[in-house]
């Protein structure tokens, strides 16, 4: 198989030669936030370190971590390292909590930016033949942009359709003649349902790809979409503080996410204790910028829980790659004691005959224990002949959350379309546990 | 013999029955039979009516969990011991029944009865050779 890639040469860089690289950037990245951002000057001088501790990229474990929060107490603009003159572009994520965070590109930053997307849409198989629907919502959200200047870049026929309206979606999916879909995993399933239940077979769509991100996802939620939908899906990874999209992002071979090394520094660590995390441990991702310009950051807590690859891949790419993200370390649920990600429960249900994909998890408190409950959707009648093919789906689904996670959930089955769908980024657990419910 | 009947999946929760009912209400559709039975978890429903195909499609578009499936009907006098007959036969011929539900037609004045069993053919055969009567689709629509 031909290997196509965007930047060839930079991603299939010796491995001394991309670490060379890094350093060299880091060093003058750390000199830049220090003389051009006071915040990272203020930090630096509290935390005891100048750039010129910077001597090999380990070093950089002496340096302070940024959060979410330093980004919100320098709301708009602060942690910006260059005058809003030469700033091109503003985004901000959604902030669901406070204050949004606001990043900003210079014209150098949006070229950057569009060829790691364009690197990751060709990793994926796109070309520029290719007809591509953007389902993400456009505005603000790095997502639906980021993707839109990289598919141009490779020369793709954008369709910017944005997130909403299903049915038309999938009416310009098949009048467009739509090869690539660009959409989180929860939504191209949804647009599945949709498109079989207007009566269209596999075939009349001529989707090819999917590039699913910015959710994570199981292997068994993405093999389900992939047979239903007819495409091929891929997972990408990004996130708007750093970048948005292109950070890094699968190939045909899916065996991690290819990280662009030459413009951000990855690390592993553990969430708690923050200490640095050996190659091939599983933690928080810490991503630092090398080469931005409009709002470089050093060492920023992602929250996404992944492992790192640093051996050469399968299609020639050399730069480390990172595995698809368990979930946001936000979104891990300690219950009993365990620690869950949603993304388990969906591999403990997907595939069970006549149960559909979409799931809800509750917690709740009672008597001081911790109870999960999964509810599930029941989405086909031919088990309905018997309450012993019920009761049997319930045990399996109990039986695999036992194997995968060693708890004991209630298993509620509901009629379809009961659960709420979510065309941007799903929201599967309702957490009771701190709250008085009513009526019980 | 065998007549169509419909299960409907229900969630424990307040009012869905009345919501599956105001959908056939809403589709004019006539409730023969009934039966109900469920868990502390969920329910189902299984309804004879007169126009099964509709009634499903009507369930279906409005989100619940539907499937027409075959069951035996009979038809039985309505008098002490005369369903014992009838099972009698079935156990003899060691056939297992999942459910049965029965009700009193007004005009004929027998007893009908809905049968779901692990071998239906077999069962079938049985109450033939038994001499019990059967009901057609279009006898249940008539009661």
């Amino acid at each position: 198989m031909e290997i196509r890639m965007w930047q060839r040469e930079i991603e299939t860089m010796q491995r001394d030669a991309i670490k060379e690289l890094q350093l060299e950037k880091l060093k003058s990245m750390v000199a830049k936030l220090y003389r051009d951002v006071p915040h990272y000057k203020k930090k630096f001088d509290e935390a005891g370190v100048s750039p010129d501790d910077i001597k090999t990229l380990s070093d950089i474990s002496k340096f302070p971590f940024t959060t979410k929060e330093d980004i919100r107490v320098n709301y708009p603009y602060g942690l910006f390292a260059k005058p809003l003159k030469e700033i091109v572009r503003i985004h901000a994520s959604s902030g669901t909590t406070g204050v949004p965070t606001v990043v900003g590109y210079t014209r150098n930053d949006l070229n950057t930016w569009s060829d790691l997307v364009a690197r990751i849409v060709v990793a994926a198989g796109v070309t520029g033949e290719d007809i591509a629907q953007i389902s993400f919502g456009y505005g603000l959200f790095t997502g639906a942009l980021g993707l839109h200047y990289g598919l141009e870049k490779i020369g793709a026929t954008v369709v910017p359709v944005s997130s909403g309206n299903t049915e038309r979606q999938i009416n310009i999916m098949r009048d467009f003649g739509s090869t690539v879909l660009i959409s989180t995993p929860t939504y191209a399933m949804y647009l599945a349902e949709t498109a079989k239940g207007m009566g269209l077979e596999k075939g009349d769509l001529k989707l090819k790809i999917g590039l699913l991100g910015s959710e994570g996802c199981s292997d068994e939620f993405r093999d389900e979409i992939e047979e239903k939908f007819g495409i091929f899906p891929t997972d990408n990874y990004g996130l708007s503080e750093i970048m948005g999209p292109g950070i890094s992002g699968e190939c045909v071979y899916r065996e991690g996410m290819h990280i662009a090394e030459d413009h951000f520094l990855a690390e592993i660590i553990d969430p708690v204790t923050e200490e640095v995390l050996p190659m091939g441990s599983t933690g928080e991702l810490v991503l630092s910028s090398l080469t931005r310009e409009g709002i470089p950051l050093l060492r920023y807590r992602t929250k996404d829980i992944t492992t790192l690859i640093d051996e050469p891949c399968r299609c020639g790419r050399t730069h480390t790659r990172m595995t698809r993200t368990l979930g946001r370390s936000d979104d891990m649920l300690k219950v009993k004691g365990v620690n869950v990600f949603p993304t388990q429960i969906e591999s403990a249900i997907v595939g069970i005959e006549g149960i559909g994909s979409h799931y809800l998890l509750i917690l709740r408190r009672e008597n001081y224990m911790d109870n999960l409950e999964v509810k599930v959707e029941l989405v086909d009648g031919k088990v309905l002949e018997s309450y012993g093919e019920l009761e049997k789906i319930q045990m399996t689904i109990k039986k695999r959350l036992l194997t995968i996670l060693g708890l004991d959930a209630k298993v509620t089955l509901c009629s379809p379309m009961e659960l709420e769908r979510f065309t941007g980024k799903a929201k599967r657990v309702l957490d009771l546990r701190f709250e008085k419910e009513g009526g019980r | 013999m065998y007549v169509k009947q419909i299960s409907v999946f229900i969630e424990n929760t307040k009012g869905r029955l009345a919501d599956i009912t105001s959908v056939l209400a809403k589709g004019s559709i006539d409730i023969r039979a009934l039966s109900l039975a469920d868990t502390t978890n969920f329910g189902i429903l299984r309804l004879i009516v007169d126009r099964p195909f509709d009634a499903e499609k009507m369930l279906k578009e409005s989100g619940f969990t539907v499937s027409v499936t075959s069951v035996i009907a009979i038809g039985i006098e309505d008098r002490p011991g005369a369903l014992a007959e009838a099972l009698k036969i079935l156990e003899e011929g060691d056939i297992s029944v999942e459910y049965l539900y029965a009700f009193i037609s007004k005009t004929s004045g027998k007893a009908s009865v809905i049968l779901r069993v692990d071998d239906g053919d077999k069962a079938v055969e049985m109450l033939v050779n038994g001499g019990i009567t059967f009901l057609s689709d279009k006898d249940i629509i008539e009661i």
